[in-house]
């Protein structure tokens, strides 16, 4: 567990409620300014995430900022068509980054299989099968606008985050999400051992 | 390569080498050439020495009875390329593999295999290349079935 959720631990139980609250806004504030990205880009939505980047839709305005390693990212931004034999190596490198972490699931081939839902033998039919994905952005591909627009919501949700386990701040929302949806969603397929995915092996 | 060329150099191209037999040739200026699975071997062999330097491309067609393994030649000489194909039976594909005589066939054999489910007899490492290893099936067979495939409602 990480330093920052036992000192959230320890303020609860100094009966500090509003001590935590303040300590979140700021907590989920600065976190929400510097989503780093990990750029899964497995295909051709890669393209409209490499253009996000770059000078004339400027990610880095919004503090995310692509880089290569698992280890230094918040975001997982996948963005691309899915394969079965690429499916370990995503949830390899999903595993590797860091708490708190998210995943954006970036273009219909990420969210549901897309063109290829229908008779296919390779390519995985949605990635919330083995991920657990927090915002969805449809499009084939979806424009960087889009994109964007996707971190800004995904912001919104950082801000419902409290260090408190199990708490979360009931925050209004651009886009409301279904009734009874939890802010995190369930790992559908959690590591089994605490080393698996982890170091380098 | 206009077509009358091409249909020249096939002519050229089976008198030369009785075992190849003409199949086809359209006004776009591609040759297609036959050859018995049997004799696949040493026909390429041949047509390399022909001036044929250059593989493409391996490829399969699922006819039913039949599997038809498909081979783009090029030659750079010649300017010209041409198909080069043999059918095997279904019940027991395999054929001679090309690799000793373009190192290209490698790998192109392995998605021919991966995918069809044909051998290659004397390839150095015929695995699986496209699918996950502990795949079961041959994908791109017309009867293929995987349980959890979800059919087009459409779908013939």
């Amino acid at each position: 567990m990480a330093l920052v959720d036992r000192i959230g631990e320890g303020l609860e139980r100094l009966g500090g409620g509003v001590i935590l609250t303040s300590v979140d806004a700021l907590v989920d504030w600065s976190r929400g300014q510097s989503l780093w990205a990990f750029p899964m880009g497995t295909a051709c939505c890669a393209m409209e995430l490499i253009a996000a980047s770059f000078s004339k839709f400027d990610f880095d305005r919004l503090g995310t900022f692509p880089r290569p390693d698992p280890r230094h990212t918040d975001v997982m931004i996948l963005a691309g068509t899915i394969t079965e034999k690429m499916k370990p190596a995503v949830r390899r490198l999903y595993d590797q980054m860091p708490e708190p972490k998210w995943v954006v699931a970036m273009g219909n081939c990420t969210i549901s299989g897309g063109i290829f839902y229908y008779d296919t033998y390779s390519v995985v039919r949605g990635a919330d099968e083995f991920l657990p994905v927090d915002v969805y952005i449809s499009g084939c591909p979806p424009r960087p606008e889009a994109l964007q627009d996707g971190i800004l919501q995904l912001r919104e949700l950082v801000a419902m985050e409290s260090l408190a386990p199990g708490k979360e701040h009931p925050r209004e929302l651009a886009l409301p999400r279904p009734e009874g949806a939890r802010y995190r969603r369930e790992d559908p397929a959690p590591p089994q051992t605490a080393d698996e995915g982890g170091d380098d092996q | 390569m206009t077509s009358d060329e091409m249909l020249e150099l096939i002519g050229r191209i089976s008198a030369q080498h009785p075992r190849l037999y003409p199949l086809f040739s359209h006004e776009f200026g591609d040759a297609v050439v036959g050859v018995e699975p049997a004799e696949l071997l040493e026909t390429a062999v041949d047509l390399r020495e022909a001036g044929f330097d250059r593989l493409l491309m391996v490829t399969a067609v699922d006819r039913g009875e039949k599997f038809v393994v498909v081979y783009r030649l090029q030659s750079r000489a010649l300017t010209a390329a041409i198909f080069l194909k043999t059918q095997v039976p279904r019940s027991d594909p395999h054929v001679a593999s090309l690799f000793g005589v373009w190192p290209a066939a490698n790998w192109q054999e392995r998605e021919v295999f991966d995918l069809f489910g044909i051998g290659f007899d004397g390839h150095p490492d015929l695995r699986r290349i496209l699918m996950p290893d502990e795949f079961e099936g041959y994908p791109l067979r017309r009867d293929f079935e995987m349980p959890g495939m979800i059919r087009r409602p459409d779908y013939i």
